[in-house]
């Protein structure tokens, strides 16, 4: 067949990659030992589609490959070989070597042959048989020796056969590669032209192949049918039935229907498999494509129904308008509000993917990671189904893999070292994702063995990035990591230890707009937590008013607001102004200074002061006045302009002036520079930590 | 095509490759010209957002159109004396190329003057010019009837780099 297959193979592609993954994800899942049957079905149909695929566009390699595969999994499923180590080690292999084929496949490449075909072997002498056997045997039970005569096959399809990409005369052609082939066409079943649907198959065929082949090779044509057709083969002369593959009876067909199967079917059937009818795991690696389940497309088209329903109602009001009838404008245009702000947030919805894409990697990583480093680690994931926004999501994919690899090379200790310190053997690392406000916080913890501040404090030194007396906190101690090309590792692995990396993790997710925070104690474990905003083009925004400007504050940073009590306010040094909030001491920062306005007093005395937090610190900021809370979308101000300190970007208001949004934590950076304050910052924090 | 129209494209490219048009504007009595195919659109003086942490001569970011553009008073950024802007007050929003890319951005002038058409030739290279105008964005001096224009670099007098000049 000519006509355009690359659509369908790129279906293919994508299809066989997730087939992988969840082959992947399942082997690692697998109790060694005592293995669950359905785990190990799972594995079984995945490369079970791979190789009926990889068959269908002429990937032989592949194909054959993982036949090998499949005969190990079915001997396993079948409970005939046990689920050792080295067994799904193999297996393991198997995968990567299976998705190198696919991906020299799909980009063109080369493989690396020898590579699997040392795999191949591997299998083989695991599957005891002839290196070399091609096409290996699926079960060496039942009547399988040839029988010197033939068969008989009796195949009636069910009506949706052909939607599953499966051609007889594909299965007639590897028939005849078996011995002599007779084909008789039952096609009595055969309806009216009207009544016919040409995606469905009607006919039925009885055959005979007159040769040599065991029941197993006959079998093996069928692989792919199995379920969808009834299907009986019978030694020639035999007269006894045996029922191989019936599982679906409700498959059955209304008796009314039915098709001649024409080369041409095969195209409807792969356009249905090529439409995006199938949800599951949605969203691909590749360039710029997203799945997006069905309901949220549908929620979509619902919005925008009523939108134009809306719309309608206002076009009729307009032309017939005059004053009586302005109640009734005002609530269509509260009723355009809130169908913009629902259509807006579905939008948004379609760009959130659930966090396990990005968490998806890691089991295999572990297990690779903690088997070269002679480790036991055991890694625990939860929440998951946390959705974020495609972007955040690419964009954070590289720095949680840093933070693991760092956690278990750096963090879990060795099994021995773990008795040593009276701890179970296998260590945990815990990937956690969960909403907090409008972020998403993702939590990596280890139980292993800390972080030494003592380490990092002489090492800072070392590299001169701290004076030998100066006295910091601790948490200053800990940023030293994320600093380049820090590293207090003895010896450099390929692993980790060459220090870069945790200034790349901090950069990415400054980049993102999140803050990443460490919290560790010496012998029981590390902590990173990443903050996130699910989104980056839409912020849930408090906006205020400092002299004539209005400000935003994204809502996520404020701690609280208050009005300023006289005698909380301290001032140090004669010129640095403090607030004492319960244990806390925080810098007051008058923002009317820092923007260059005109306040409405300068009284502290009864001003209103917001509490914001942004890297883990705290300061209070001084505004005229807290208007209302929006929603307001993100524009940056780089894009014609450049970075400006203390400001994220910029929004335009609903009468179209433009709003500045603040950037917390620049903010607090910045008020450290500024005169009133400078130098006493340090003194404050020591302070704070006093008192508390 | 026929000799026609070759004869047509050839006085066309001449006529591109030997005049430019620019645009003048007036900044305390003098008139200075831009390149007229940088200049998006001209507006009216309107409020604008001031920016914190830029210097003086960065007025602000004004709405247009929904993207936010900064706004550069040029008689600041040419250290002249300042006036009240007034109904002759005009913004001309220019595109500026950086490395970056494209961006727009508005100059605020006393006004605008005229479109000239200004051949290579009458381009001469700009002398000392003292310590208003920094020599290095001023592209050249042409006379234009009797009359001197300072033609202006807009890249290099709207770079990134002195937009965030510390302010003093």
């Amino acid at each position: 067949m000519t006509f355009d297959m690359k659509q369908f193979l790129l279906t293919f592609f994508e299809e066989s990659f997730e087939g992988l993954d969840v082959m992947e994800s399942a082997l690692l899942n697998l109790d060694v030992g005592a293995a669950d049957a359905e785990t190990i079905n799972t594995i079984f149909r995945a490369a079970h589609s791979i190789k009926g695929g990889s068959a269908t566009f002429g990937l032989s390699q592949v194909s054959v490959f993982t036949h090998s595969v499949e005969t190990l999994l079915d001997e396993m499923r079948n409970g005939k070989r046990a689920v050792t180590r080295d067994n799904v080690d193999l297996l393991l292999k198997s995968v990567d070597c299976m998705r190198e084929m696919l991906q020299a496949a799909r980009d063109g490449g080369q493989f690396n042959a020898d590579k699997a075909a040392a795999i191949t072997t591997e299998l083989e002498i695991v599957l005891g048989k002839i290196p070399g056997a091609r096409s290996p045997s699926v079960a060496k039970s039942q009547d399988n020796t040839a029988t010197g005569h033939g068969w008989k096959i009796s195949l009636v399809p069910h009506a949706d056969m052909l939607k599953t990409g499966n051609d007889p005369i594909r299965m007639f052609r590897e028939l005849q590669g078996l011995g002599k082939l007779e084909v008789k066409l039952d096609a009595t079943k055969l309806p009216a032209l009207v009544d016919l649907v040409p995606e469905d198959i009607f006919i039925s065929w009885d055959i005979v192949l007159r040769g040599d082949a065991t029941l197993a090779q006959v079998k093996e044509v069928f692989d792919w049918v199995e379920g969808d057709c009834e299907l009986n083969i019978v030694p020639l002369g035999v007269v006894a039935t045996t029922e191989l593959a019936q599982q679906d009876s409700a498959a059955s067909a209304p008796g009314t229907l039915t098709a001649v199967p024409k080369p041409d079917d095969r195209r409807h059937a792969d356009d249905r498999r090529a439409s995006p009818e199938r949800r599951g795991p949605a969203a691909t690696a590749d360039a710029g494509s997203i799945r997006v389940a069905i309901d949220k497309i549908d929620a979509l088209i619902n919005m925008v129904g009523e939108l134009v329903i809306t719309q309608s109602m206002l076009h009729q009001l307009g032309t017939e308008f005059d004053m009586s009838r302005l109640a009734k404008l005002q609530e269509g245009l509260g009723q355009l509000e809130r169908n913009t702000r629902e259509l807006q947030e579905s939008v948004m919805r379609i760009r959130m993917l659930p966090i396990s894409f990005a968490f998806n990697r890691f089991p295999r990583m572990v297990h690779d990671l903690s088997q070269k480093l002679n480790k036991k680690v055991e890694l625990k994931m939860s929440g998951e189904q946390t959705e974020l926004d495609k972007t955040v999501m690419e964009k954070i994919g590289d720095p949680l893999v840093h933070l693991v690899r760092n956690s278990i090379d750096h963090g879990v200790e060795t099994p021995a070292a773990r008795r040593a310190a009276g701890k179970a053997d296998v260590g945990t690392v815990h990937l956690n994702a969960f909403h907090q406000g409008g972020n998403i916080v993702i939590e990596i913890s280890d139980d292993g063995a800390g972080i030494d501040k003592h380490r990092i404090r002489k090492k800072g030194i070392e590299r001169g990035l701290l004076a030998e007396t100066d006295v910091v906190s601790d948490e200053r101690i800990y940023e030293l990591i994320f600093e380049p090309g820090f590293s207090t590792a003895e010896i450099v692995s390929d692993v980790s230890g060459r220090g870069v990396g945790m200034d790349v993790v901090r950069r990415n997710i400054k980049d993102l707009g999140g803050t990443v925070d460490i919290r560790t104690e010496l012998g029981v474990g590390t902590t990173f937590t990443i903050r996130l905003p699910l989104t980056l083009a839409i912020l849930d925004g408090q906006l205020v008013r400092v002299g004539k400007e209005t400000y935003i504050l994204p809502l996520t940073s404020i701690v609280e607001s208050l009005q300023i009590k006289r005698d909380s306010v301290n001032i140090i040094a004669g010129r640095s102004e403090v607030y004492r909030l319960r244990d806390e001491y925080l810098p007051i920062v008058r923002l009317y200074r820092l923007f260059g306005q005109n306040p409405d007093s300068e009284q502290l005395e009864g001003a209103l002061l917001v509490i914001v937090e942004g890297d883990g610190k705290r300061i209070g900021l001084l505004v005229d006045d807290l208007l209302n809370q929006q929603q307001v979308v993100i524009k940056s101000l780089e894009s014609n302009f450049a970075k400006v300190t203390g400001i994220s970007g910029a929004t335009i208001l609903g009468d179209g002036r433009v709003a500045l949004i603040m950037d917390v934590a620049g903010l607090i950076k910045s008020s450290k520079d500024l005169p009133p304050q400078s130098g006493t910052k340090d003194w404050i924090s020591k302070n704070a930590t006093v008192a508390a | 095509m026929s000799a026609a129209q070759r004869n047509d494209a050839e006085m066309a490219s001449t006529v591109q490759q030997d005049t430019e048009q620019y645009l003048t504007f007036i900044l305390a009595g003098q008139e200075y010209g831009v390149d007229i195919l940088r200049v998006q659109e001209i507006k009216g003086w309107d409020k604008v957002t001031p920016l914190p942490n830029t210097p003086e001569y960065v007025r602000g970011v004004i709405n247009l159109r929904g993207t936010i553009v900064p706004i550069i008073d040029l008689r600041q950024r040419f250290r002249l004396e300042t006036i009240s802007y007034g109904p002759t007050t005009v913004v001309i929003m220019l595109k500026v190329l950086s490395e970056a890319g494209q961006r727009i951005m508005g100059v605020v002038v006393d006004g605008v003057s005229e479109v000239y058409n200004v051949s290579a030739n009458d381009i001469k290279a700009a002398p000392e010019l003292g310590e208003h105008v920094d020599a290095e964005v001023v592209r050249g001096l042409a006379t234009v009837d009797g009359k001197m224009i300072i033609l202006v670099d807009i890249d290099k007098l709207l770079a990134e780099s002195s937009l965030l000049a510390v302010k003093k």
